[in-house]
């Protein structure tokens, strides 16, 4: 009781605060300087049509490198734990799943619990799905300068494929291989674009390292398709090790 | 508009933490920090809007030269495009967390749970 009374006065208290900063908020009737050159300077200088790519891919590119790395970290932890909590779950004997043969579908022992087979209406589904749902999320993050999207919304697609394939059969195991390499190839060719813009344009993840062409096409705005294309593939990569490393945790 | 959508945040992040503080299960707390987390990007994307403007995207109807006048800002929604997907990474490891507190202790109750209680 007392405790739920010292919430009520602290959750009173922090939205007693925020009741203030909405009563004084008061709209910004232009854009601020920050703002406004990006939004001058970012059709001239990069090409690109969209303004929030520009900034998270070129203007603060840098920002963009970390916050990969921070998703490649949280997928490899999330990667660690769990491998760390099914080994010691094998030797324990308290789990029998360790069917981790790589790359290929392997069936359920028979002493485990039995899942009733998907039915075909998944099953037709997911194979008329799945590569609408591939296309979709590539076209997301390729016209990434020029529509609303990108690497990181078109990567989160390409993972909700990789879900599909996980709900249309639980006991379905992928090989880690092929996510790691795609993630590994993504990242440090983003890199190595980035260093290119180094030695041939004005900074690191410069994106005019190729011409920016005309205003409003595909292959424009320089290397800004480029990166949101790997920038794509790596977070697919990531959500899907992340989604299959929890999917292994299932006890069939 | 962008008052509802700014009050609907700040609530959303209440509602989130009531949720945090209030369960006993470990689940259930990742889920009132999703909400809490969908409320802080609520806020922001509410910050960066202006009356009558539009999406930062050039195109015929926004010719690059009066962009300043026309887009709303777009520096906070690149932030919560950040956010949204920083947010997804730490609720994949609470849950893996999650599955291994249960795999010690046979369950989510965090009271069961109690290494760090003092």
């Amino acid at each position: 009781m007392i405790k739920r009374l010292t919430l009520l006065l602290l959750l009173a208290g922090i939205g007693s605060l925020f009741a203030g900063l909405v009563m004084t908020y008061v709209p910004d009737e232009t854009l601020n300087l920050t703002a406004s050159y990006y939004a001058e300077r970012t059709a001239e200088d990069l090409g690109a049509a969209n303004i929030v790519t520009a900034i998270i891919v070129t203007y603060r590119g840098l920002d963009t490198l970390g916050e990969v790395t921070v998703l490649f970290l949280t997928a490899a932890i999330v990667g660690l734990v769990l491998s760390q909590s099914r080994g010691r779950s094998q030797s324990t004997g308290r789990t029998q799943d360790n069917m981790a043969s790589e790359d290929e579908l392997t069936p359920p022992p028979t002493t485990q619990r039995q899942l009733p087979p998907p039915g075909e209406l998944l099953t037709t589904g997911t194979r008329l799905l799945l590569p609408l749902i591939l296309l979709f999320g590539a076209y997301v993050f390729s016209h990434g300068h020029l529509t609303p999207g990108g690497g990181f919304q078109g990567g989160a697609i390409l993972a909700s494929a990789m879900l599909l394939l996980l709900l249309s059969n639980p006991a379905r195991r992928f090989g880690h291989r092929l996510i790691t390499l795609v993630e590994s190839t993504a990242g440090i060719s983003f890199v190595f674009i980035g260093i290119l813009g180094i030695l041939l344009a004005g900074g690191f993840l410069d994106n005019r390292i190729l011409p920016t062409g005309t205003f409003g096409e595909l292959f424009s705005a320089g290397a800004i398709p480029l990166i949101y294309t790997l920038v794509g593939l790596k977070v697919g990569a990531e959500f899907s090790s992340m989604l299959v490393s929890l999917s292994e945790t299932e006890e069939l | 508009m962008a008052l509802i959508a700014m009050i609907t945040g700040f609530l959303l992040i209440l509602i989130g933490l009531y949720g945090a503080l209030s369960n006993r299960n470990i689940l259930r707390m990742i889920v009132a920090f999703s909400v809490a987390n969908t409320g802080v990007n609520m806020v922001l994307v509410a910050v960066g809007y202006m009356k009558g403007r539009t999406a930062p995207i050039l195109d015929e109807a926004v010719p690059a030269a009066e962009a300043a006048a026309r887009i709303i800002d777009p520096v906070p929604q690149a932030l919560v495009l950040t956010a949204i997907v920083i947010g997804v990474g730490v609720t994949a490891l609470m849950l893996a967390y999650a599955y291994k507190l249960y795999q010690k202790k046979g369950s989510l109750d965090i009271s069961e749970h109690t290494e760090l209680k003092w």
